[in-house]
């Protein structure tokens, strides 16, 4: 009986540092919807999202450039060979699980790739595909 | 004989010892996760000070990405890299924007290197230390180890 508020504490401080997936999924919602009356996100368009040509750079048309066809694949950098880690929650648990990294990957690559910055709805689209992601 | 041994052994020694580059003990968390998410965070000996500087103020434009940090980051970043920056007459110039593949050591350490092994699809880039030597990122530079088989002598 002890143990119980132990554990809800240990939890509560681990909930400080790591966030769900499902948590910086609905920051994401919760801005798109704020834009958009009734969005919901879909992973069947961050799928398309993923795979869809933006030819904006050379050498990353797409996001699969690095990321490979599947986001269940360890990638490889397409400039400089560096290796990746998946990208879906089902192959590599550390994903989704910092709201600032997430961000700032975003930022970089939607910029680099995309050509723009991309919006709420494609990022909670994004996030939807990453962790349902088979 | 012993002695000879012994000669002989250090002998075959250095050559690893000159091709291990440590990564400071005092590397700030920010560097290894900044400068590592798309190459191997290179160890600041690898620069001197002055094209540091160069590079971390042009990371909005870094070699074609925005690898920007926040200016906490930056200037922490910074200071350590000119803390432990290698030494500019044994580097060479690295050219602007300052590369390591372009310092003239570099270079004189890969001149047996043939041209098509720089584009071979397991090397990809110059860039890419690990490509050919495994220990990169923990600074083993070691020829015996290439993971090249054919780069092997």
């Amino acid at each position: 009986m002890r143990a119980i508020p132990a554990v809800a504490l240990l939890l509560a401080s681990l909930a400080c540092h790591a966030e769900t997936p499902q948590q910086i999924r609905q920051i994401y919602v919760t801005e798109a919807a704020s834009q958009q009356a009734g969005f919901t996100p879909s992973a069947k368009r961050g799928d398309a999202f993923f795979r869809q040509r933006f030819a904006v750079n050379d050498k990353m048309p797409a996001c699969t450039s690095c990321h490979t066809d599947s986001p269940l694949n360890p990638g490889q950098h397409a400039v400089t060979g560096k290796a990746i880690k998946p990208l879906a929650v089902a192959a590599n648990p550390d994903r989704l699980s910092d709201p600032a990294k997430v961000e700032k990957w975003f930022g970089r690559n939607c910029k680099e790739v995309v050509g723009r910055a991309c919006t709420p709805a494609e990022k909670a689209d994004f996030v939807t595909f990453l962790s349902e992601g088979r | 004989m012993k002695r000879l041994i012994l000669i002989a052994l250090l002998g075959s020694a250095f050559p690893a010892l000159a091709d291990r580059l440590p990564m400071p003990a005092n590397a700030p968390a920010s560097f290894t996760s900044e400068c590592s998410s798309c190459h191997i965070a290179y160890q600041p000996a690898l620069l001197p000070a002055n094209d540091w500087r160069k590079l971390m103020a042009g990371l909005s434009e870094h070699f074609g990405s925005d690898a920007t940090v926040d200016r906490k980051t930056e200037q922490e970043i910074t200071a350590f890299l000119e803390r432990n920056a290698g030494n500019a007459s044994r580097l060479g110039n690295a050219g602007n924007p300052p590369r390591i593949t372009q310092t003239a050591r570099f270079i004189r350490k890969h001149d047996e290197i043939p041209a098509k092994y720089w584009r071979d699809r397991r090397v990809k880039s110059a860039a890419n230390c690990e490509a050919c030597h495994p220990g990169a990122a923990k600074g083993s530079y070691s020829e015996h180890d290439i993971s090249i088989r054919e780069l092997r002598e």
